[in-house]
C-alpha cells in the first residue's frame, strides 16, 4: 500500500522516465527497420550474400545485450549516442531475418502473375512482396522493440536515462520502493508494447489472408 | 595478466550458474509442456504466462523479485528458469503434439499405455525440438547471467559493470569478449548436440 | 467355424457432436473368418471396428470377446492381444523395423531371442527378406513395404483377432492388388479372425468370407460374397457391386472347383497294347499320360498308337500340351483355351501333378447354375 503512496509522490520522475525510455527505444526502432528492412529486401535479390547475413544474424542474436553495450563504449563512449547504437544493433538482427524470410516465402505463384501482368520489379516489390510480407515483418520489429526496451534499461548505465535508473538506483541503494518503481513501468511497458504490436501483426495477418 | 585467473575463475560462476538454471528450467519446462499436451485446454495460457515472463526485461525482473528474494543467487536463478520457460515449455508441447496423428492411433491401437507411449515415441520423437528449445534457454540464459553480475550473482557481468563504473576500456573487454565466446561456443556446441542426439531413423 | 469370437449386442455409438456413427448394430463374427465391412464414407465402418479394440467407445449396446463383456477387460491388455492395422501405417520413425516388429512382444516380456526369432518368421511370412530388411528404418521403406511391416506388427505377438483399417488404401493399384493377393495367402496359412474395413466392394469381395455392407451406421447386408452378389438385398448394395457382378462371380471360382477329377490316364512306362485297350474301354481316342509320381508328361492319341503293336508309349507322347493349375482362377483357364484354340485342358497342380480336366461343357455347366460352385 505504501507502495502505492511512494508511486504517486514520485509520478513526475517516474513518467519523465517511461517518457524518456519510449523515446529512446523508439528512436532505436525506428533507425532498425530503415536499416534493416532495405537490408533484408536486398538479400533477397543476391541469395549467396543472404548466407552470409542470416547465419551472422543468428550468431549476432547469441551475443548477451550486455556485451554489446559495453563493446560500443569504446568507440563511441558514453551517452545517448552509444545507447542508441547498441539498441540499433540489437535491433537489426531480428528484422532482417524477418523481412528476408517474409518475402522469401511469397508464393512464387503469385509472383509469377505480376510478372506475367507486365508489372516492374520494383511494382512487384511496392504492391506484392511487401504487403504480403508485413505479418511476418511485423513480428520481426515486434521482436525488436521488445529487445530495444530492454537493452534501453541497461542503457541507462551509459547516461541514456529512463527507467534503468530507478532500477539501478534501487539496487544500489537497497530502496525497495524505488527499485518497483522503476521495475513495475518497464515491465508494463514492455508487455503493452508486445500486446499493442502483436494485435498489429494479427490484423495485419487477416489481412494478408 | 593475472586478470586472466580472474577471468577463468569468472567464466566458471557463469557456467556453473547457467548449468544449474538450464537444468531446473529444462525439468520444470518440459514436465509442464508434457503436462499441458494432456490438458490441452491449458495450452494457451500457460504458454501465454511464459510469454510475458519472457517479454519482461530481465532488469525489471530482478527488480521486482530483489524486494522478496534479496539479491545475489536467489532472485538470478528464479529470473532465469522463468525466462526459459516459454521455450522449454512452447518446444515441448509442440515437439510432442506434432507428431504424426497415424503414429499415435498405432501406438494406442497396439496396447501402449500413456506412460510407455510417452517414453517409447513421444519423448524420442519429440527430443530434436526439445534440444532446440534448451539450446535457446542456454544462450538466453548466458545474457541475463551477465546482467545478474550486478545484483551479486557473480560471472563476467562483473567485468563489464566494473570497467563501466570505472571507465576502464580493457575491464570491459575483459567481460564482454569471453561472455561472447561463451555464447557463441555453447550455441555451437548445441547445435552439435541436437545433430549428435537426433535418433537415426530421423536424421534425413 | 462355428464358434462365435466377436459378438455385436445392440451397440451404438453417437459421438458428442450429435454424430451416429452406429446405429444399433448386432452381428457375430465366427472363429476363422474374415469379416470385410464395407461402404461408402461416413458409413460407420471404420467406428464399427474401432469399437473392438476400444479406441472408440459404444454410447449403447455391448461387445463380447469370446464371450467375455469386452469392458469388464483391461483395455490395454485388450488391444495387445489385437493386431491393428491401419492405412497410414503409423510405423514409429526412429526404430527399425525390427524394433518395430517387436514392440508388442517386448512390452509382454518375450525375451530378445524370441523377439528376434518372431521378428525374422513375419519378415519372411511378409515377404521381406529378414537380413535386408531388419535394421531398415521406415524412411528407407516404399509404400508397399511400409504396409508389410504394418502387417507384420500387427501379427507380431500372436492374436487370435486382428483389426485392419482401409490397410491397402494408400497404395497404387499394382502394389495394392499384390498385397492382396499375398494377404490371401498369408490367410490360407494362419488362422486368425479379420476384421477388414474397406470402402472397394471389389476388394471386400475378393478377400472376404461374408461381407457387411454398411450404410449411415447400420449394417444392409451381411453374406458371403456369392450371396451379395447373387442376392444384393437393396438397390443400395446393388449400387456398390456395381455393373458385371456376373463377371465378379466367375472370379470367385477356382478352376478346381469346377473342373472334373480324370479317369482315362496312363503311365507313361506302358505299352501300346495297353494303351488301345484302354482306349477302346473307356471309348476315348486320347489318354492322359503320367509318371510314377502322378506328374503330368502329356498325351497320347489314337491315331498315334493304330497300328502299333509292339513298344511302348514313351516316345509318341505328345508333351506339347498347355495346361492350367487348379488353384488359379476360372477366368484364366477360359483365357487360355481361347489362347491355344483348346476345347479342353489338363488341369495340374503346383507340382505339375495331373488332377482332372476342365472343358468347354464345365463352362456351360458352371455358367447355367448361374455360376455357383
Amino acid at each position: 500500500m505504501d507502495f502505492l503512496l511512494y508511486l504517486y509522490d514520485k509520478k513526475e520522475v517516474v513518467l519523465l522516465s517511461t517518457l524518456r525510455h519510449v523515446e529512446v527505444s523508439a528512436i532505436a526502432v525506428l533507425l532498425s527497420v530503415i536499416i534493416a528492412v532495405p537490408l533484408g529486401i536486398i538479400i533477397t535479390r543476391y541469395r549467396k550474400m543472404a548466407h552470409i547475413v542470416v547465419n551472422s544474424a543468428n550468431i549476432g542474436q547469441t551475443v548477451p545485450s550486455l556485451a554489446i553495450l559495453g563493446m560500443v563504449i569504446p568507440i563511441l563512449g558514453i551517452g545517448l549516442k552509444p545507447a542508441v547504437f547498441a539498441l540499433v544493433l540489437r535491433g537489426v538482427l531480428p528484422i532482417v531475418n524477418n523481412t528476408y524470410s517474409g518475402i522469401a516465402n511469397v508464393d512464387r505463384s503469385v509472383i509469377e502473375a505480376g510478372k506475367g501482368m507486365g508489372m516492374k520489379n520494383r511494382e512487384i516489390l511496392a504492391l506484392v512482396e511487401l504487403p504480403l510480407s508485413f505479418p511476418v515483418i511485423m513480428a520481426g520489429v515486434r521482436t525488436a522493440t521488445v529487445l530495444s526496451i530492454s537493452v534501453a534499461t541497461l542503457a541507462a548505465l551509459i547516461g541514456a536515462g529512463g527507467l534503468g535508473d530507478l532500477i539501478f538506483q534501487g539496487i544500489v541503494m537497497a530502496d525497495r520502493n524505488l527499485l518497483l518503481s522503476g521495475s513495475i513501468p518497464t515491465a508494463i511497458l514492455a508487455i503493452g508494447a508486445d500486446i499493442l504490436l502483436g494485435g498489429v501483426e494479427k490484423r495485419l495477418r487477416k489481412g494478408a489472408t | 595478466m593475472n586478470q586472466l585467473g580472474l577471468i577463468v575463475k569468472l567464466t566458471l560462476e557463469h557456467i556453473w550458474i547457467t548449468l544449474i538454471a538450464v537444468t531446473i528450467s529444462t525439468i520444470i519446462g518440459v514436465t509442464i509442456g508434457i503436462l499441458i499436451t494432456r490438458f490441452k485446454r491449458a495450452a494457451t495460457p500457460v504458454i501465454g504466462t511464459a510469454g510475458i515472463l519472457y517479454t519482461i526485461p530481465s532488469l525489471a525482473l530482478f527488480g521486482m523479485l530483489i524486494p522478496f528474494t534479496g539479491i545475489g543467487i536467489k532472485p538470478t536463478l528464479i529470473a532465469l528458469v522463468l525466462y526459459s520457460q516459454l521455450a522449454l515449455v512452447r518446444n515441448t508441447f509442440v515437439g510432442i503434439t506434432h507428431i504424426d496423428p497415424s503414429i499415435r492411433e498405432a501406438g494406442k491401437g497396439m496396447g501402449m499405455s500413456n506412460w510407455q507411449f510417452l517414453k517409447i515415441v513421444e519423448l524420442p520423437l519429440a527430443l530434436p525440438v526439445i534440444m532446440a528449445g534448451i539450446r535457446t534457454a542456454a544462450v538466453m540464459n548466458i545474457g541475463t547471467a551477465t546482467i545478474a553480475a550486478y545484483i551479486g550473482a557473480g560471472g563476467l557481468g562483473w567485468l563489464i559493470f566494473r570497467g563501466i563504473a570505472s571507465v576502464y576500456t580493457e575491464q570491459i573487454i575483459a567481460g564482454a569478449i569471453p561472455v561472447t565466446l561463451l555464447a557463441i561456443g555453447v550455441d555451437y556446441l548445441f547445435i552439435l548436440l541436437e545433430k549428435f542426439l537426433t535418433p537415426a531413423g530421423l536424421r534425413h | 467355424m462355428t464358434n462365435t469370437i466377436i459378438r455385436f449386442d445392440s451397440v451404438s455409438k453417437i459421438f458428442p457432436e450429435g454424430t451416429k456413427a452406429v446405429d444399433d448394430v448386432s452381428f457375430e463374427i465366427f472363429e476363422g473368418e474374415c469379416a470385410t465391412f464395407v461402404g461408402p464414407s461416413g458409413c460407420g465402418k471404420t467406428t464399427t471396428v474401432k469399437l473392438v479394440n476400444r479406441l472408440v467407445e459404444p454410447t449403447q449396446g455391448t461387445i463380447y470377446l469370446n464371450g467375455e463383456d469386452i469392458s469388464s477387460i483391461d483395455v490395454i491388455a485388450l488391444r495387445r492381444n489385437i493386431g491393428y492395422v491401419i492405412q497410414d501405417v503409423g510405423l514409429f520413425p526412429h526404430m527399425t523395423v525390427a524394433q518395430n516388429i517387436s514392440l508388442v512382444p517386448k512390452l509382454k516380456g518375450w525375451s530378445p531371442g524370441e523377439q528376434q526369432r518372431r521378428t525374422d518368421e513375419l519378415l519372411t511370412l511378409v515377404g521381406l527378406e529378414p537380413e535386408g530388411f531388419r535394421n531398415r528404418y521406415p524412411h528407407q521403406l516404399s509404400g508397399g513395404q511400409k504396409q508389410r511391416v504394418g502387417v507384420a506388427r500387427g501379427l507380431a505377438a500372436d492374436p487370435p483377432v486382428i483389426l485392419m483399417d482401409e490397410p491397402f488404401g494408400a497404395l497404387d493399384p499394382i502394389t495394392r492388388a499384390q498385397l492382396q493377393d499375398e494377404f490371401l495367402r498369408l490367410r490360407s496359412r494362419l488362422k486368425k479372425t479379420i476384421l477388414f474395413v474397406t470402402h472397394d466392394m471389389d476388394e471386400a469381395i475378393k478377400l472376404g468370407d461374408r461381407i457387411a455392407v454398411m450404410r449411415s451406421g447400420r449394417i444392409v447386408q451381411f453374406d458371403p460374397p456369392i450371396k451379395i452378389l447373387r442376392e444384393p438385398a437393396d438397390p443400395f448394395v446393388e449400387n456398390l457391386i456395381g455393373k458385371e457382378s456376373g463377371l465378379k462371380l466367375m472370379k470367385l471360382s477356382k478352376i478346381s472347383d469346377i473342373m472334373e477329377i480324370v479317369m482315362n490316364k496312363i503311365s507313361d512306362k506302358s505299352a501300346f497294347k495297353e494303351a488301345k485297350r484302354l482306349m477302346e474301354g473307356e471309348g476315348s481316342d486320347i489318354l492322359l499320360v503320367v509318371d510314377d509320381w502322378e506328374v503330368f508328361q502329356g498325351v497320347i492319341r489314337f491315331d498315334q498308337i493304330i497300328r502299333k503293336e509292339e513298344g511302348r508309349i514313351s516316345e509318341l507322347i505328345d508333351r506339347d500340351v498347355p495346361v492350367v493349375k487348379d488353384n488359379g482362377e476360372v477366368r484364366e483357364a477360359l483365357e487360355m483355351m481361347l489362347k491355344k484354340k483348346a476345347v479342353w485342358l489338363p488341369v495340374v497342380d503346383d507340382e505339375r501333378r495331373l488332377k482332372g480336366i476342365i472343358t468347354m461343357t464345365h463352362f456351360a455347366c458352371f455358367f447355367a447354375e448361374g455360376g455357383q460352385v
